[in-house]
């Protein structure tokens, strides 16, 4: 099973703009990236042509994993407005 | 307060988790008005957890909630899988204590039921709405903004949960280190009522609790659980937040391997997933605990890393905690004195419970554990299922000289200066968890 087949058993209401804002100059200069790695959601993918950092908050968990291992320290994390974001049925 | 402001109550507490609705339960039962402010659609709607409420601290908020509250079931087995590559070491401790059990419960709907029996005692419950920042008036918290409008009262509670940006906002704490929390991932599997009775050796209503390491954890400081509920299994792990980073895991690739495990894979086969769920739990211990009270404002629950993770113990801190704020609010509500002297009350009374207690006497397990962690969270690990490898081999080698071979390779594969050095360590926890 995927992290996407996984994902799809998760009930989402997504907001229009992301909760999540990394610094993408900052994003550009990280070595690691390790929010591609650590995120339970698989929210950020790196992609090397474009130099640029995807967010797809829309599978956010909103765990807060990212905005305490980005080494740059460069996410502006909040909580998506109240009644967007994720709805766990059986947490 | 100077001025009259409008939108003002008594007390509001933020988030509507165990924290929450038991501080706001108390304020309201002693006549006194609170509003309590979630920001999912329903109480329980972002919460996540392994699976057990405690009855006994359950009782002292709602003393009836046994009979009334959706619970799966009673858990009367707590087994301690040590997991190898393949093999595994398991202990079990079976009794069915009805005086002071744990339940597995699904928190989706149990704190949507705690919130529900809140409302009905008076607690003004506000969903889907989300708390951005706090109002500070001459350095007094003095209410809330949220995305719509600004709430004002006497006194804020923070209940907001492990990420609590609220309680960074006044500076209550630090940015959270990555080794000062573990990430957990969950899944929730469906089974058949029959089978898991069959698989776990219970009846209906009946519970059992894994608590696993090694496996895929091994040298990691990372625990793996198994709650059962009704007709589900709870699945998951959580790892420090420091090592899935230092040795670039993905936390759901982790969970997969631990559900292949052979003492693992036959528990959940032919279940289909139910929900896949993360959450972070807080680990910094009793050294991390932030500033818990200021002028017009508590803090409580995982908000305050009030988790004692030796024993899977979170939401009894939670609600006690909740309790103990709930009650000084009570008594500053009274004497109309909100100042930080009024409310340092409740570090106090914290430190009298068992909450501060507890963290105290554990107060140095983080640090050694997360020195020692290849040592305790691997290598002896290994070590348990090798003993037992050796003892119940039979090959027609003598026994002395099998014993003499695993204290040799005991000894050997992990060098005297570092087998000292575990000593050191564990005698030292010891002393602190006994002695002082």
């Amino acid at each position: 099973m995927t992290i996407d087949d996984k994902l799809f058993t998760v009930k989402y209401k997504p907001d229009e703009v992301s909760h999540l804002r990394p610094d993408f100059e900052k994003c550009k200069s990280c070595t690691s990236k390790i929010c591609t790695t650590i995120c339970p959601a698989k929210v950020y993918e790196w992609d090397d042509g474009d130099e640029k950092l995807t967010v797809n908050y829309e599978n956010c968990l909103e765990c807060g994993a990212c905005r305490i291992a980005c080494e740059k320290n460069c996410i502006d994390w909040e909580y998506p407005k109240g009644n967007k974001g994720v709805t766990f049925k059986n947490g | 307060m100077t001025e009259i402001k409008h939108n003002k109550t008594e007390v509001i507490v933020v988030g509507g988790g165990p924290a929450g609705i038991a501080c706001a339960v108390t304020i309201a039962r002693a006549g006194h008005e609170v509003i309590l402010i979630e920001r999912g659609s329903f109480a329980g709607s972002k919460n996540v957890f392994g699976g057990a409420i405690y009855a006994q601290p359950m009782r002292e908020i709602f003393p009836n909630f046994e009979k009334e509250a959706p619970i799966e079931r009673l858990n009367i087995e707590h087994k301690y899988a040590i997991l190898g590559q393949e093999d595994s070491t398991v202990i079990s401790y079976r009794h069915k204590d009805t005086d002071t059990p744990s339940y597995s419960v699904i928190r989706g709907k149990f704190d949507r039921w705690m919130a529900e029996q809140a409302k009905k005692e008076g607690v003004i419950v506000v969903d889907e709405t989300v708390v951005r920042e706090l109002i500070i008036e001459n350095e007094q918290v003095i209410g809330v903004k949220t995305e719509l409008e600004e709430y004002y009262s006497d006194i804020v509670i923070l209940a907001d949960g492990v990420n609590s940006l609220l309680a960074k906002q006044i500076g209550f704490r630090d940015k959270i280190d990555p080794k000062d929390v573990a990430l957990s991932v969950k899944e929730v599997i469906k089974l058949d009522r029959q089978k898991i009775n069959e698989r776990f050796n219970l009846s209906d209503d009946e519970g059992c609790i894994y608590e696993i390491f090694g496996g895929p954890m091994l040298g990691m400081l990372g625990l793996g659980f198994m709650y059962t509920n009704k007709e589900s299994i709870s699945i998951g792990l959580g790892v420090g937040l420091d090592a899935l980073c230092d040795r670039k895991i993905k936390p759901y690739e982790l969970l997969d391997e631990l559900k292949k495990h052979p003492t693992i894979a036959p528990l959940i086969k032919d279940g289909e997933l139910l929900e896949y769920s993360a959450h972070l739990i807080p680990e910094g211990g009793y050294k991390k605990v932030p500033t818990l009270f200021g002028a017009g404002v508590m803090i409580a629950g995982d908000a305050a890393m009030l988790v004692n993770n030796l024993h899977w113990e979170g939401t009894n801190l939670a609600m006690i905690s909740g309790k103990i704020a709930g009650e000084t609010a009570i008594r500053a509500l009274i004497k109309g004195d909100f100042s930080e002297k009024m409310l340092s009350r409740y570090q106090k009374e914290l430190e009298n419970s068992f909450i501060m207690k507890d963290l105290k006497t554990y107060r140095n397990l983080m640090d050694e554990a997360h020195q020692r962690a290849e040592s305790f969270m691997g290598y002896y690990l290994n070590q348990v299922n090798g003993f037992f490898k050796m003892f119940t081999t039979v090959d027609s080698i003598p026994k002395r000289e099998k014993y003499h071979k695993f204290i040799f390779d005991f000894i050997k594969k992990r060098n005297i200066i570092e087998l000292f050095k575990d000593a050191f360590s564990g005698l030292k926890l010891f002393w602190s968890i006994l002695i002082k």
